[in-house]
């Protein structure tokens, strides 16, 4: 199965490696996507960014990326084919890419290496994400409130961290405004597989659900979900408003440009340092994309509103009293999560069915 | 838990869905592999068919022409392979793993103003009475052509393969090409036309997933179905109806596996995700009392001269 990728992406080294030696005074930049560009989600997003850099910066800068990289081994030696290749900045994309970024950050400590997703930093590698709950509760709410059959679909991809606050923010929020919710969670364990994202939304609207959420890169859940005709979903990562107005009501997207041209023009003034980067809604990192008319013009008022309040900080998207899925108690009343507890959540809240697997 | 979430007759009619680009791509696979040829470059071809269907049937707005395009495109890509392979001499397994990198390579370029557009839908076939019949009606006659059509496709082949002489000429080539040119049959044409053949059904294969199953174009949408489609020549040794079975096993356990998730089984996933693996080997074992074997000549080169 991953033959394919590995092959691909040692061409592509191996394409760099022959390309020009780039000894000039341009500040090279480089990615490391874990799909392709054109895969509408993700990865697409990463390139937005990329290409804003090059808009931003013209002529001074010259940025390299390699797509469907695998995470992995081979993750490594791309990332050191692009150090080789002179860059002075590289952002790797996926979560996976991170014991790959820190070991090859240890071989070029004059390379700058920004990873995205994950918690282990150095003095040359900085890590940056956005807050996604803050947007998924945003989706939750809108979810519960579409719900007719009670049952919300989610295809998680990896059961780490990332997506399990994913889920227990949108889950909170859709059961704030439906008691009766249930959500029914598939992992596909991948981030990127068209054929398996839509074999399990078909599954889950199979079993019932009539919304699916969706932490995985393709659109093929929508194009799923517009076949079965009664489904609603959500964009991932990016608009995907070509499924608007419906099955598609409204998305998350992430808008790196920003911090991507700041972090390219840190290193142009020397001034760039190691830090650890996770901006939300208010920050612009975390966009709403357009809720349809497809939703009810009141739900959409709430969602605006709830959108506006994790904006300027007056509400946290967690915030107690909540407890654990086995019954322990998490936040008291009032209380709201610390960033430490949300970076490294492996349990499920107080409702869900289900076992995250190990 | 909760069983009863799932719907059985659903299930198999999904399973079918999921089985059927595989099985398409693995017929055309075994009979190249039966005229003594190995084309490791399924899924560079079938990725080449998904974009070259996906982007006629949007052009035309017509899904049958998509296909047609498709299998066009595969046999297209396959001529390549052929000439290196039996013109050139080159390697087998060389000339199919640079297929497989050029036909992703190729179809990312053509798919680029793909990305995001909807193809025109392809309509099941609904037969008055017969698909409206409780359990049969959904799994045997509620579906598109295309599913049909692979059934058809795997007989077909079968019923060459055994009865007819075409079908004797192309084993006697994989088997022994020496002897068969002996005899004054053309080897490396017949190989050609198996490569062909190979070629456009690995092509519809693939339109099959970005025009029905998906439906949608992404880059790197086949995401291994050729690979598996390749294991599965081997898995079914060479016999077209083992690769249908195969074929709705390896579609069959992917779908249960996500439907018992759904349903919220207690199993871990890992023992899920590794189910199809333990049966391939079971069925390995049980299938070990049949000694027919892979064609004596696969992968080995022909020149008249030797």
């Amino acid at each position: 199965m991953k033959l394919n990728k590995l092959l691909t992406s040692a061409a592509v080294a191996l394409g760099l490696a022959t390309g020009a030696v780039a000894a000039d005074d341009k500040t090279k930049v480089g990615f490391v996507y874990v799909g392709p560009v054109g895969d509408g989600g993700w990865t697409y997003e990463h390139d937005q960014g990329r290409k804003a850099v090059v808009a931003e910066f013209g002529d001074k800068v010259e940025t390299v990326y390699v797509e469907n990289v695998a995470e992995g081994p081979d993750a490594e030696r791309v990332m050191t084919q692009m150090a080789l290749e002179g860059a002075d900045l590289i952002f790797t994309t996926s979560f996976g890419y991170m014991d790959p970024t820190i070991n090859v950050a240890k071989k070029f400590p004059n390379v700058k290496f920004e990873h995205a997703t994950g918690y282990k930093r150095a003095d040359n590698v900085s890590t940056y994400s956005a807050r996604f709950y803050e947007g998924r509760a945003v989706q939750g709410h809108i979810a519960g409130n579409l719900t007719e059959s009670n049952i919300v679909g989610y295809i998680g991809s990896y059961p780490i961290p990332e997506v399990i606050r994913g889920i227990n923010s949108a889950y909170l929020h859709a059961k704030k405004v439906n008691p009766d919710v249930e959500f029914k969670i598939v992992w596909a364990f991948t981030w990127f597989d068209p054929a398996k994202e839509a074999d399990a939304a078909k599954v889950l609207i199979e079993q019932g659900a009539d919304v699916i959420l969706q932490h995985t890169d393709s659109t093929a859940p929508q194009a799923a979900a517009q076949a079965a005709g009664n489904v609603y979903t959500f964009g991932q990562a990016s608009d995907m408003a070509e499924y608007g107005p419906k099955p598609r009501v409204s998305s998350i997207i992430d808008d790196w440009a920003p911090y991507y041209i700041a972090r390219t023009q840190a290193v142009m003034d020397g001034s760039w340092a190691s830090t650890d980067t996770w901006h939300g809604i208010g920050d612009g990192m975390v966009k709403i994309g357009e809720i349809t008319d497809a939703v009810p013009a009141a739900v959409k008022e709430e969602a605006l509103a709830l959108k506006a309040s994790l904006a300027d900080g007056s509400y946290h998207a967690f915030t107690g009293p909540i407890k654990k899925q086995d019954g322990s108690d998490w936040l008291a009343e009032g209380e709201t999560a610390d960033d430490g507890t949300l970076a490294g959540m492996n349990f499920f809240v107080e409702g869900i069915q289900g076992d995250i697997p190990q | 838990m909760d069983l009863s979430a799932i719907n059985p007759v659903l299930l198999i009619a999904s399973l079918m869905v999921a089985a059927t680009p595989i099985l398409i791509a693995a017929i055309g696979e075994l009979v190249v592999e039966k005229s003594g040829v190995l084309n490791l470059g399924v899924e560079g071809m079938m990725i080449t068919g998904a974009i070259a269907g996906f982007a006629t049937a949007v052009e035309t707005g017509s899904p049958l022409l998509g296909f047609f395009a498709a299998a066009f495109a595969g046999a297209a890509l396959s001529v390549l392979f052929g000439f290196l392979t039996q013109f050139a001499k080159a390697n087998q397994v060389a000339s199919g793993l640079a297929l497989t990198l050029f036909g992703l390579g190729l179809s990312a370029l053509m798919g680029q103003s793909y990305v995001g557009v909807k193809p025109p839908q392809m309509g099941d076939i609904h037969i008055p009475v017969l698909s409206d019949l409780p359990v049969v009606g959904p799994i045997l006659f509620g579906h598109d052509i295309i599913l049909y059509f692979g059934i058809a496709l795997t007989a077909a082949v079968w019923a060459l393969l055994k009865f007819s002489r075409a079908g004797l000429i192309l084993r006697a080539v994989g088997e022994n090409h020496d002897a068969a040119h002996a005899l004054g049959y053309k080897v490396i044409r017949i190989r050609l036309m198996a490569i062909l053949f190979g070629g456009a059904c690995a092509g519809v294969g693939g339109a099959y997933i970005s025009l029905i199953r998906v439906p949608q174009w992404t880059e790197g949408m086949t995401a291994g179905v050729g690979w598996i489609a390749l294991a599965l020549v081997v898995f079914a040794s060479w016999k077209p109806w083992r690769a249908l079975l195969g074929a709705y096993l390896f579609g069959g356990v992917t779908v249960v596996q996500l439907n018992l998730q759904a349903a919220g089984v207690a199993i871990p996933v890992e023992y899920l995700a590794m189910s199809p693996y333990v049966i391939t080997i079971v069925v390995l074992v049980i299938l070990s009392a049949d000694k027919s074997s892979a064609p004596a000549a696969l992968g080995r080169n022909f020149h008249a001269s030797r």
